[in-house]
């Protein structure tokens, strides 16, 4: 096998987030995430669920970026409202995207600026306040820097820690914000205080680097890891069987 | 025994100034187009909009017909801001209540089942809280938990787009997902359903399963057949989204003259003439 591109290298970083789930939905926005959720069903993480992005769960994959008509294997049916009760049951582990993410885990995707009068409408909060009271939830940032890595987000969608503890322990009992993986490396909040910390570096990215590419200070372990590359049998997966036309690439360059 | 059917125009000649109206579908997914057409037609104003939003919540604000927006989250899905809704939050021109897609879920429950709130997790800690001060948690009679009472989200009215339906307002959804529309149905005092085909009720089975008969006539109070009538939102199996009358729609938002431009072409028509606009007609 060629090298590892770094999309692949992100692709397996964003399958590790859901090490360890078991059997509950897997739900990934964005290619890298998609594939990343596919690939650790085909290998370390049997049991985990996935959905096709809309109303099916999948016995099998199909390869990102299939179109509508792709003859798929379904194994259970989850349409909105379906998927709602299995947000709340806390069976399911989402990783979402982020315009903004802080310190300590806080997300943004509704708006910039005030919320009554934003200077960028954006999305709205979705489903990220249900996500990160209910479930594990972990976020996946192709473009590592400081605009989305901030002091503090303008509207917290999705809670971090600091939040939920204001918030009380019936916003605490089932909170997790687990991995935040970028371009440029893996975070986590195993610190004390729930702080972003360094998880890992992608191969060739230094501490210096990324802290001048993130908006607060980052916990910094006393020895960095670096992300772990694809095995052969993974990169066979990502390239042969879930996404065949490369469209990791355009998510995340070289 | 009640025939249902009406037109477009019947229905908006139901609806009033600062009516509360409740939008089925989801983003750009089978939204009930036709009868939005007929509202931005009309002199109607002052309208309260509740929806999983998509291209109806941006022409609304556009026209100048919406007051106030109640949604989980306003997108074309392929074009995922909505450029017209951004234009008015940001020009604040139209009231905003933010609400998690679960919470909206929630308080539509509520009002189905006619109670003042249901208690949820979803909403604690977010800023959901934060921007809509009336909305409050509450504390379990059973244990030290602290929920978010979701109130309920009442409609005067349901407007929603079916695959089929029948005379007296039974309505088949063959696609994968009805979203929330029995619920929309549930919340509102009156619900009108637009479908693809009017059909004889003898016919919902040679279509699709019973359970793709989700509403009952007991919650509808108008039919409009509709052919094309989520265009150009997706109505599947019916018919795919229409991305490029979709992108003619987004790139309207760009100046008040290409947005005039959109409103001759696609809505200041009668519907017949619409679908020959788009290629279906005859």
């Amino acid at each position: 096998m060629s090298d590892a591109t770094l999309a692949e290298i992100c692709a397996v970083a964003c399958a590790e987030a859901w090490r360890g789930s078991g059997e509950v939905l897997a739900s990934p926005i964005g290619t890298i995430p998609t594939i990343g959720a596919r690939l650790a069903a085909l290998t370390f993480e049997p049991d985990l669920a996935y959905g096709d992005g809309d109303a099916s769960q999948l016995a099998a994959p199909i390869p990102v970026g299939a179109p509508p008509d792709a003859e798929k294997v379904v194994e259970a049916w989850i349409p909105f409202g379906n998927f709602f009760d299995i947000v709340w049951s806390g069976r399911r582990h989402v990783m979402m995207g982020a315009t903004q993410i802080d310190r300590y885990g806080n997300q943004n995707i509704a708006c910039i600026g005030p919320w009554a009068q934003p200077k960028a409408q954006l999305l709205g909060v979705r489903g990220a306040p249900g996500n990160t009271v209910n479930h594990p939830t972990s976020y996946w940032i192709p473009v590592h820097n400081a605009r989305v890595f901030v002091e503090s987000v303008d509207c917290a969608s999705g809670v971090g820690y600091d939040r939920a503890a204001k918030a009380g322990p019936t916003m605490q009992q089932y909170h997790h914000i687990h991995h935040v993986v970028s371009n440029k490396g893996v975070f986590d909040f195993e610190t004390p205080d729930h702080a972003m910390r360094i998880r890992s570096l992608h191969p060739g990215v230094t501490v210096e680097e990324v802290q001048e590419l993130t908006g607060f200070p980052l916990v910094v372990p006393a020895d960095v890891p670096t992300t772990r590359r694809p095995s052969d049998e993974e990169l066979r997966i990502i390239r042969e069987v879930l996404d065949p036309k490369g469209l990791r690439s355009a998510e995340v360059p070289e | 025994m009640t025939d249902k059917r009406m037109t477009e125009a019947d229905v908006v000649a139901e609806l009033r100034d600062g009516m509360t109206i409740g939008i089925g579908g989801w983003g750009s997914r089978r939204k009930p187009m036709s009868i939005v057409r007929e509202i931005l037609r009309s002199d109607l104003k002052d309208l309260t909009i509740v929806a999983y939003g998509g291209p109806e919540v941006g022409m609304l604000c556009t026209s100048g017909q919406l007051k106030k927006a109640v949604y989980g989250f306003v997108s074309l899905d392929s074009i995922p801001l909505e450029p017209h809704f951004r234009a008015a939050r940001q020009n604040g021109t139209i009231e905003a209540m933010e609400l998690d897609e679960g919470m909206l879920q929630w308080g539509l429950r509520a009002a189905a089942m006619r109670v003042d709130f249901l208690p949820c997790r979803a909403g604690l800690g977010s800023a959901v809280l934060d921007n809509n001060p009336g909305i409050t948690t509450v504390t379990s009679p059973y244990s030290a938990d602290d929920y978010v009472a979701m109130p309920a989200v009442k409609l005067d009215v349901a407007l929603l787009h079916a695959n089929r339906a029948d005379a007296r307002g039974n309505a088949q959804y063959l696609g994968a997902d009805w979203y929330f529309d029995d619920l929309f149905a549930m919340a509102a005092d009156r619900t009108f359903v637009s479908c693809e085909k009017v059909v004889e009720p003898g016919d919902f089975l040679k279509e699709g399963s019973e359970s793709t008969i989700r509403i009952s006539r007991i919650f509808t109070d108008g039919v409009v057949e509709a052919p094309h009538g989520a265009h150009f939102t997706h109505c599947v199996p019916d018919y795919q989204r229409d991305e490029q009358i979709q992108k003619e729609y987004a790139d309207s938002a760009k100046s008040p003259e290409a947005w005039a431009e959109f409103r001759a072409k696609y809505i200041d028509i009668p519907e017949a003439d619409y679908r020959r606009v788009i290629g279906v007609g005859q």
